[in-house]
């Protein structure tokens, strides 16, 4: 047994977490990774034996739900084991130090751990008002996430806000905010955790896998890991049964709504939204939002503040939707649907957003949403 | 003269600034600025009312049920819509489940490290630590085993330098007075309560379908079924599940919490007679218990003014006004103008320094927060203010509580008045919600089983169905005090929205007439032994649990639309 081994499992052992909770959150990493069966042991031993990396989170036009997800990833303790392997030195949410010595902590990392160090953005980065929308120490977020994220050996944007701008770049975007990747331009590695807020299990498997492989998971064209964001809601839902039987919900509180049937007409963006709620679920696997009786909101996409609303309304209307069409084929027809009205505001959004950034910021190409691909 | 500026105030949620002047070892003058705008008002301008709550409730992710149940009532106030008992009791459950989990985790991991020095547990004796714990609480964890475990792993952090989040604080500084033995059990305890907010949460994953940011609110009602004989609704198996974690948030605030409180407070109580601040003191109330227009309220409203407990005022809504003389906004009117919520009017201007600045500029405006006011009045919100005007109603277990701490600390009623008084209130009031949480429980277990099995006022689902032009208020008593939103419907769309949050009450600039907000009054006076390391302004900052993010609104007269793609 190598040394930091040895000192991975005393320090499991005085947090109380027994061998077979570790293993059993390697393995449950390994199944949402999609790997196969001995990949637990490969994870376990790539855990226990890679010095612990360094990670600062920065936070600025945030609500800090991603980081109070974050502080949710769930048992088996083991989740928590992630929070110690790596050090995160720098969180203004949680960390003691407060002013000149907070920043000292971030100033260390930059210079000392140049190109090595894991950097986290929640929050999107307005470019407007000279960057006086939000400051840190008397500085432009912009001007802080350029030095950190720039020297960075990897930033993960959590949070759709962070990934696509999120609420505050919502039309008709204020203060002109953007997300990471396009607000500093040519990072190192960009992977983003999109969602509002990022679930806490999709951050824990990101971060494994990196200490697993050395290496970051394969991502989609919007820089979001496969293993999470590669299949949309509605092919994983539980009540994908009741709509391929044209079983709907037609108002809350309904005998269909207490009996679990689909929430399409209520609203429901799963057929164009592509994240793993389905099936790692929120909270422990506690729930989710549509096993909870809601509609989900499309939180993981580009622009849904935007393009998913209102909320409440179905996704386009077809001839012949109702019981005894063929379902499938409706369903396919209303993914082709919305993606089309999608793509036309798409053009008149990024029209806006570069008129809203100013010149020297490149318009992300990939804004075009994952749904239309379905 | 010595100039402090802490920035960033870390252990909060957004971003928060305090400048001070430090003259005799004493804060002589101090600034509250808030550096973070992102305004979600003016996005919301032209939207569908009933999609408000979800763009609100990213106001937070911390307190993240609060805008959603402030706007969800807002606009059924606008449109007339009336949610059904269970609506109400779901609602009820969500808010203290809220003020439960936040309260715990303000004490333990965002306030305890002021008081609390981690590198002196290292020195503590693992039996005497033993002993202290298992004198003051029957808490199962308290062995010298389980301490020693807890230092050794603190002992590798320092060892390895590799402190982490707990690197270059104030460890060592004069302030910090408990004995090493309680240190270790306060970081033990730390953890714990990482672990418990994370199991007691999943009421709102039951609630909501995921925390942060639950997704059941709906105008009229909520969107979680309730029937017992079906597994896709809230069920009996729902209520047992409530049961357990209620049970276990009871044992851990009982058994853990309210001692380290008592423990921890029993070695400050020179912070007693700190960071009083204004003296004013306001509720909306919370917790209603009938479906009636005006129902009565678990938690009463009331204003108290200067510190004086014999007089409860009745909260009047229209005595509400906004300032923004040193906030970054401007008024038609001009600066010195005050304005009411229903008739706000905000410009974002900002006029600051050109970042990467130094100082602000404190003569002129200085905030991204405006300045709340209560018939011309700074007014401080909270946990503190809610237990005050209980108190003073003679509600029957706050004050029992209230007295019950105080005669345990050998202190008087005026020492509520304080920063160590915030901390107390916090703990006092986590302890009536995990007492009285169960009710709202038992009340919808008894709903199911007489068939009432409503969750949705469906009459004013449809926009045809509302006025054609009308207003709204929302009240809501949050973890961090009372929460006002404003909203105009016209033509079923949002005409203006705005919100008066309990951070701005607390953290907002000085007014028109320059009287300093809340923070700014507290920290006048508080002793700075080393203006290098200016712990004691956290402590006091901390104590009112800062949330700026939600401080920051903004709001748009000018009816701007929003160009988006209808998918209907």
């Amino acid at each position: 047994m190598g040394k930091l081994q040895s000192d991975f499992r005393r320090e499991l052992a005085a947090r109380g977490v027994s061998r077979r909770e570790f293993m059993g959150f390697c393995s449950a990493m390994a199944v949402a990774f999609g790997l196969p069966k001995g990949a637990t042991a490969m994870i376990a031993e790539a855990i226990e034996n890679n010095p612990k990396p360094t990670l600062v989170w920065l936070n600025y036009q945030d609500c800090a739900g991603n980081t109070e997800s974050f502080l949710r990833a769930s048992k088996p303790t083991a989740a928590e084991v992630i929070l110690d392997l790596i050090s995160i030195d720098y969180h203004e949410v949680i960390m003691a130090a407060a002013g000149h010595q907070a920043e000292a902590n971030l100033r260390a990392v930059v210079e000392n751990q140049k190109g090595k160090y894991i950097a986290v953005v929640e929050g999107s980065i307005p470019t407007g008002a000279n960057g006086a929308y939000c400051t840190v120490g008397g500085r432009a977020a912009i001007d802080i996430a350029r030095e950190v994220c720039g020297n960075a050996a990897a930033t993960i944007a959590a949070g759709t806000c962070a990934t696509f701008g999120g609420i505050p770049a919502a039309s008709p975007n204020p203060t002109g905010a953007l997300g990471v990747g396009d607000a500093v331009p040519g990072i190192k590695k960009l992977i983003n955790l999109s969602a509002c807020p990022m679930n806490a299990q999709n951050m824990t498997a990101t971060l494994v896998y990196y200490l697993t492989y050395g290496d970051w998971p394969a991502l989609d064209k919007l820089n979001r890991p496969l293993f999470a964001y590669g299949k949309s809601i509605h092919d994983a839902c539980e009540r994908r049964s009741h709509y391929n039987s044209g079983q709907f919900v037609e108002q809350w509180g309904d005998e269909a709504h207490r009996e679990g049937q689909c929430l399409y007409k209520m609203g429901c963006k799963g057929p164009v939204t592509f994240q793993n709620c389905p099936n790692v679920g929120w909270n422990d696997n506690t729930s989710w939002p549509i096993a909870c009786g809601h509609g989900c909101i499309g939180c993981a996409e580009p622009d849904f503040w935007d393009k998913m609303t209102p909320f409440y309304a179905h996704i386009p209307g077809f001839p012949g939707f109702g019981k005894g069409s063929n379902i499938d084929k409706v369903g396919f027809w209303a993914t082709i649907g919305v993606t089309t009205a999608f793509a036309g505001h798409t053009l008149v959004h990024l029209g806006k957003k570069r008129m809203q950034s100013g010149k020297d910021t490149p318009a992300d190409p990939n804004v075009n949403p994952k749904g239309g691909e379905a | 003269m010595t100039h402090i500026v802490v920035d960033p105030v870390t252990r909060i949620e957004g971003h928060l600034r305090i400048e001070a002047e430090v003259d005799g070892g004493k804060v002589a003058n101090a600034w509250s600025s808030s550096t973070m705008f992102r305004g979600i008002e003016i996005i919301l301008q032209g939207r569908d009312p009933r999609d408000a709550w979800a763009f609100t409730q990213r106001i937070c992710g911390v307190c993240t049920t609060v805008h959603a149940i402030a706007s969800i009532r807002a606009v059924e106030d606008a449109i007339g819509a009336k949610p059904p008992p269970n609506a109400r009791l779901l609602r009820n459950l969500i808010i203290a489940a809220q003020c439960i989990q936040d309260h715990v985790i303000h004490f333990y991991h965002l306030h305890a490290l002021d008081w609390v020095d981690i590198v002196s547990a290292l020195e503590a004796d693992p039996k005497a630590t033993s002993d202290l714990a298992m004198s003051i609480s029957d808490w199962g964890k308290s062995s010298a085993t389980y301490f020693k475990g807890i230092q050794d792993r603190v002992k590798s952090l320092v060892e390895r330098g590799q402190l982490g989040p707990f690197a270059n604080a104030y460890w060592g500084h004069p302030a910090y007075k408990l004995p090493p033995e309680a240190n270790l059990m306060a970081v033990a305890h730390y953890l714990e309560a990482l672990d418990w907010q994370r199991e007691f949460i999943k009421m709102h994953a039951i609630l909501g379908g995921k925390n942060p940011h639950l997704q059941s609110f709906l105008v009229g009602g909520m969107a979680t079924p309730v029937d017992p004989n079906h597994q896709a609704s809230l069920n009996i198996h729902t209520i047992a599940q409530f049961k357990k974690l209620i049970a276990g948030a009871q044992e851990f605030v009982s058994k853990v919490y309210i001692p380290d409180l008592l423990a921890v407070a029993s070695f400050y109580k020179d912070w007693a007679g700190i960071g009083a601040g204004t003296g004013n003191y306001m509720v909306f109330g919370e917790y209603p218990l009938s479906d009636e227009a005006d129902p009565e309220k678990f938690l009463p409203s009331g204003i108290i003014r200067n510190r004086d407990l014999s007089k409860v005022e009745d909260f009047d809504p229209s005595k509400i006004t906004e300032a923004i003389k040193h906030s970054w906004y401007e008024y038609d009117g001009g600066d010195d103008q005050t304005l009411h919520p229903s008739q706000g009017q905000t410009k974002p201007t900002y006029t600051g320094p050109e970042p990467p600045y130094e100082r602000l500029n404190t003569d002129g405006k200085y905030s991204w927060l405006k300045s709340p006011r209560y018939d011309g009045v700074p007014m401080e919100v909270g946990p503190l203010a809610r237990m005050l005007v209980a108190y003073a109603r003679g509600h029957e277990q706050v004050k029992g509580l209230v007295d019950a701490v105080l005669g345990k600390l050998e202190v008087g009623p005026a020492a509520l008045f304080s920063t160590l008084g915030r901390v107390a209130a916090r703990g006092i009031e986590t302890k009536i919600l995990v007492d009285k949480i169960g009710d709202f429980t038992d009340e919808l277990a008894a709903n199911m089983g007489k068939g009432e099995l409503r969750i949705h006022d469906n009459s004013k689902w449809e926009p045809a169905s509302w006025p054609k032009d009308s207003m709204g208020a929302g009240f809501h008593e949050a973890p961090r005090g009372s929460l006002s939103h404003w909203v105009h419907v016209k033509d079923g769309k949002i005409a203006r929205y705005q919100c008066v949050v309990p951070s701005t009450w607390n953290a907002g600039p000085r007014d028109e007439g320059e009287t300093p907000g809340p923070y700014e009054a507290a920290l006048l006076g508080t002793p700075i032994a080393n203006p290098e390391q200016p712990i004691e302004i956290l402590r006091t900052v901390h104590s009112f649990d800062p949330c700026m993010a939600c401080g920051v609104h903004v709001v748009d007269t000018g009816g701007r639309e929003v160009t988006r793609v209808k998918v209907r």
